[in-house]
């Protein structure tokens, strides 16, 4: 069985990769904005508060400077598909690859350790709380706010115009929205939540890896997809729920496979074990369909 | 008031497949008027329609929205003055969205969206009364996604939208052509009721003639990305559609032998 510091960790991670499930939420749900740049825009996060927290900024600020970056790097996605027309998915990609030097450029070598800094956690380990529960018990507050402040903005004029952008750009144009610049903003909005979710990151790990943000994107749509099985996302608020959800779903899997020994399962089979989950998620919704079918024909 | 001036456009400028859609086309639409606009496939009616919103620009010539150059300008920037129904009941409206969030989209249109609330519980009421102007029962479903409607529920809502906030000109794109007879009847009383209730100036595309005679006060025809003719007042009154081909016949010098042109 799962020990409780493992279930901690499960949870902790999860509700960090349920930012990025919010930021994809964003781009693949409300925008139909298939974007990849997830993966460079998380350890940029993490590379951008871990040098300004060496630098010796207030850590609150450095994770704010990181939602910058991540913003700034959406930005130019979005504006590589928006104003210059490339296809949606390579602009990512494009976005991705060169983040990849830019991270390194930022942090000067492949990694940089955190662990005798001062991070958004310090102060919390005052409370007396077990060690393991600190960073579980302020990532919940973070998470909270941010669902709760996604929330109204989808429901603000503004995030209206965007959902309708992403739903029907051809009425969100008749009805006089800037369908480019709400791509622009969404996209940017999405990466600033990575961001977030890299700052996080790297301070709870101790340390930013400029690898850190290989597979995020897999991992994000695995907690999207999966929350969505588990609460249909029929109204904004579900939507965002089921991102959590479905990422602490995702984590406490993984950690139940490697933790269950009769399956022999290792470290190094982590991207088999999502990608099975993956295609899990995705199928068995349709399976649950067609089984609840099979029964209500029964009955007719 | 609306003026278009000798628009050009050509589709697929240098290739093989180049199709010019515009010839020369002017037409100017007073202020009130209800113009239906005819023509068989490939006229230019929907690409006139498209070019005056903004879907897409002309090669050459001018458009003037309430003595606003508006040629340059791209779809948002025109919706302020420029209102729209679609021939796709699908299109004019969001399916994934709530009629209440769809109706609030509308009420916005052309104007700044701040992070204020976008259904605003002062809107409920007006929501309300226009809705129920509908008889469809939808004024209490405003929490109802859209895609739960059917097609002319959906298109009636679309017109509901169009003339929420005031505009220059309401294009109606075909907009009864994809309902069933009896949906398309409605919709089109529901349309020309909108539009003289509240004075709209509009300009309505139609594949019918007879449905081009029966409504609105001036009827234009397009041919080959031009005006062939355009009638009104004492001179439409009794008009039928037989007048109407041989008025084409002799505008044109050739027989109609598009039988779409006949249909309705």
């Amino acid at each position: 069985m799962l020990s409780e510091i493992a279930l901690y960790g499960a949870i902790e991670t999860g509700l960090i990769y349920g930012l990025v499930a919010f930021g994809i939420y964003l781009s693949f749900r409300v925008l139909d904005f298939p974007d990849l740049t997830v993966d460079g825009s998380f350890p940029l996060g993490a590379a951008v508060a871990a040098m300004l927290i060496i630098a010796g900024w207030n850590p609150w600020l450095a994770t704010g400077a990181a939602i910058l970056a991540g913003m700034a790097a959406g930005a130019v996605t979005a504006i590589l598909n928006v104003k210059l027309n490339i296809l949606n998915l390579l602009a990512s990609i494009l976005t991705m690859i060169a983040l990849y030097s830019v991270n390194l450029r930022i942090m000067g070598r492949p990694n940089v350790a955190l662990l005798t800094e001062e991070t958004v956690l310090t102060p919390w380990y005052d409370l007396n709380l077990a060690y393991h529960q600190v960073p579980v018990l302020l990532f919940i507050i973070v998470v909270l706010v941010s669902l709760f402040l996604l929330w109204r903005f989808m429901k603000s004029e503004t995030g209206l115009a965007m959902r309708a952008t992403g739903a029907n750009a051809r009425m969100a144009r008749a009805q006089g929205i800037a369908t480019g610049g709400m791509i622009i903003l969404g996209v940017a909005l999405s990466n600033g939540l990575v961001g977030l979710a890299g700052a996080l990151f790297a301070q709870s790990q101790g340390a930013a890896d400029v690898t850190m943000g290989v597979g995020v994107i897999v991992i994000g749509l695995a907690s999207l997809i999966g929350g969505e099985a588990v609460i249909t996302p029929n109204s904004v608020i579900k939507a965002l729920i089921a991102c959590v959800v479905g990422a602490i779903i995702y984590r406490l899997a993984i950690a139940f496979a490697l933790n269950a020994d009769f399956l022999g399962l290792q470290a190094q089979d982590l991207n088999l074990i999502t990608a099975v989950l993956v295609t899990l998620a995705i199928v068995l919704p349709g399976v649950r369909t067609s089984v609840a079918a099979r029964f209500t024909r029964k009955k007719a | 008031m609306i003026s278009a001036t000798d628009l050009r456009l050509t589709f697929g400028k240098g290739t093989p497949l180049e199709n010019p859609a515009l010839r020369g086309m002017s037409l100017t639409v007073n202020q009130g008027e209800f113009v239906t606009v005819i023509g068989s496939n490939g006229a230019g009616k929907s690409t006139f329609l498209n070019a005056l919103a903004g879907e897409v620009m002309v090669d050459s010539g001018k458009i003037i929205v309430d003595n606003t150059d508006v040629t340059k300008l791209p779809t948002h920037k025109r919706a302020a003055s420029v209102a729209r129904v679609f021939q796709d009941p699908l299109a004019g409206t969001c399916e994934g969205l709530s009629i209440e969030e769809n109706l609030s989209l509308a009420i916005k249109r052309g104007q700044r969206r701040g992070l204020t609330s976008a259904v605003k519980k002062e809107y409920m009421e007006r929501f309300r009364e226009s809705l129920s102007s509908l008889k469809l029962g939808l004024e209490n479903r405003l929490g109802d996604k859209m895609g739960l409607l059917s097609g002319g529920q959906r298109q009636a809502v679309s017109l509901l939208m169009a003339s929420l906030t005031p505009s220059a000109i309401l294009l109606l794109d075909e907009h009864t052509a994809a309902l069933d007879p009896k949906t398309a009847a409605f919709v089109l009383e529901l349309t020309t009721r909108i539009i003289e209730e509240q004075k709209l100036t509009a300009l309505m595309v139609t594949h019918s003639m007879k449905q081009a005679l029966e409504v609105g006060d001036r009827t234009v025809m397009l041919h080959q990305g031009q005006v062939v003719f355009d009638i009104e007042g004492e001179d439409r009154k009794g008009l039928e559609v037989k007048d109407l081909l041989g008025l084409f016949e002799k505008q044109r010098g050739l027989e109609v032998d598009d039988d779409s042109l006949l249909l309705g």
